[in-house]
């Protein structure tokens, strides 16, 4: 495997979520009932930094959530039993909200099929839509994001990798 | 993990990670759809030849929520009752596709011989006076949900020793998790052989209710089972509610954030009175609700990823 290439550091990570962010904002014309839910893992902490921009720019709070879908994946049974983690709705749930899922990469869009079923058990949003820091390709399923930090090209055999402060203690994407 | 028959064969990470799942599962039970779709097309039986109220239920909960399909067999009502050998009965279930057993027998040992037996995954839901480890599990969690941290913690069995299941899923796994543990009971009902397998296992007896219960950070009651008692192991019920049983004087000697566990179903005014059953720091009906988790989580380590 060839050595890893970043291809966003941390300012570029920056640089696109605060646009993700003006983006989901120009799309609901404002944060109105905006409920932003993270995917585990590295997605709870692109949403939270995704609401603290929108924080910044609206002057007001947008809720936020965590969205655990192992028990939703259509792979189980291909793979020992995996942990699940918490699953976080805020208060006042996500009936007739707009829900934006967020992620960190895009790629066969099974995790994202599972988080629709998860949020059908969930509660009725009025519009679920997609933002992910890198869409890879190589979709197997129908599926597509609203918005995206980076369209990342790669072969299937590659492996994009994101790190993230929070968790890693330093945000980097790279392809090896 | 294959089967659960015992907690002796569960490490304590194990414990940890059913412990972390079930945390988990607690909150489904909170939502409005309180349905996952973990198990979807795995076939479970209930197959129980003693009468359960809890736990039969709890477990068939467990499965339905994780989207299994779960069938409820009792030997009342069954070709157990016709003669059918324990052997002849499995086999039959399992060649109707199942993938999951929970086995209730009134004799020690039966769920492991049933794992011997067949290829679906087993779980002991109690085998005589052997083991019933989703109750010790279920009473763990309880306790560490209130507790935080059973390290160090005192925990206090206390009752009819000879004839629980409970205890003795308990005693390994309290210990497991680095809780001191003392066992009491009335020298007529503390097993044959509980001394050696105190010295080895690291856990205390006792016969004097009133000198453990001050100290005790936990305790829990055992029913008295007096449907497996064959002689009189005490005098009369008010002579053992005297001598042992958790009433309302007793429970003035507790520590009054200790909780109260007891597995059910119970005898009030027997081993425990209403007052203790009833009191803020009583857990029983917690011990219910982390039971359901507990089960959901096991059902799903064991059924849900490749390994079965």
């Amino acid at each position: 495997m060839a050595d890893p290439r970043t291809v966003l550091d941390a300012r570029d990570i920056s640089r696109a979520l605060t646009r993700i962010s003006h983006e989901i904002l120009e799309r609901n014309k404002g944060a109105s009932q905006l409920v932003l839910l993270g995917l585990h893992t590295r997605g709870v902490p692109l949403a939270h930094r995704i609401a603290q921009r929108i924080q910044a720019v609206e002057g007001a709070g947008v809720d936020v959530g965590e969205l655990d879908v192992t028990m939703y994946r259509d792979d189980l049974r291909k793979q020992p039993t995996r942990r699940s983690h918490k699953t976080v709705i805020p208060g006042s749930g996500i009936d007739d909200k707009v829900v934006v899922l967020v992620d960190d990469v895009l790629f066969s869009g099974r995790t994202i099929r599972a988080s629709l079923d998860a949020l059908a058990d969930l509660g009725r949003p009025s519009a679920v839509r997609l933002a992910v820091l890198v869409d890879r390709g190589h979709r197997e399923l129908p599926i597509r994001a609203d918005h995206v930090g980076k369209n990342l090209p790669s072969a299937r055999t590659e492996r994009v990798s994101v790190k993230v402060a929070e968790i890693d203690g330093e945000d980097e994407v790279t392809i090896s | 993990m294959k089967h659960l028959l015992s907690i002796d064969d569960v490490s304590r990470d194990e414990i940890e990670t059913v412990f972390e799942t079930a945390a988990d599962m607690h909150d489904v039970q909170r939502r409005e759809v309180k349905k996952l779709p973990a198990l979807r097309g795995r076939t479970v039986v209930n197959l129980f030849f003693e009468d359960s109220t809890r736990t039969r239920s709890s477990f068939e909960i467990a499965g339905k929520w994780l989207s299994a399909d779960v069938i409820n067999i009792s030997a009342k009502g069954s070709s157990a009752s016709k003669g059918e050998s324990l052997r002849d009965t499995v086999l039959t279930v399992c060649a109707m596709g199942v993938d999951g057993l929970v086995v209730r027998h009134p004799a020690s040992g039966a769920a492991h011989q049933v794992s011997q037996w067949v290829d679906a995954s087993v779980v002991n839901a109690g085998d005589g006076m052997h083991e019933h480890p989703t109750q010790a599990l279920l009473d763990a969690y309880t306790l560490r949900t209130r507790l935080g941290s059973l390290q160090d913690r005192h925990v206090a069995i206390i009752g009819d020793l000879t004839h629980s299941r409970v205890f003795r899923s308990n005693v390994l796994c309290l210990t497991k998790l680095g809780a001191r543990v003392t066992v009491v009971a009335p020298p007529t009902l503390m097993p044959a052989g509980v001394g050696a397998w105190s010295r080895a296992a690291g856990f205390e007896t006792s016969y004097d209710v009133d000198a453990v219960l001050p100290e005790a950070d936990a305790v829990m009651m055992l029913r008295v089972q007096r449907e497996r008692m064959s002689g009189g192991y005490f005098p009369s019920a008010r002579e053992y509610t005297v001598g042992y049983g958790l009433t309302r004087d007793r429970l003035a000697l507790l520590k009054p954030d200790a909780p109260i566990c007891h597995p059910g179903p119970m005898n009030r005014g027997l081993e425990i009175a209403a007052d203790a059953a009833d009191a803020a720091q009583s857990v029983v009906l917690e011990q219910v609700s982390g039971g359901l988790a507990i089960r959901m989580a096991v059902l799903y380590h064991l059924l849900a990823g490749e390994e079965s």
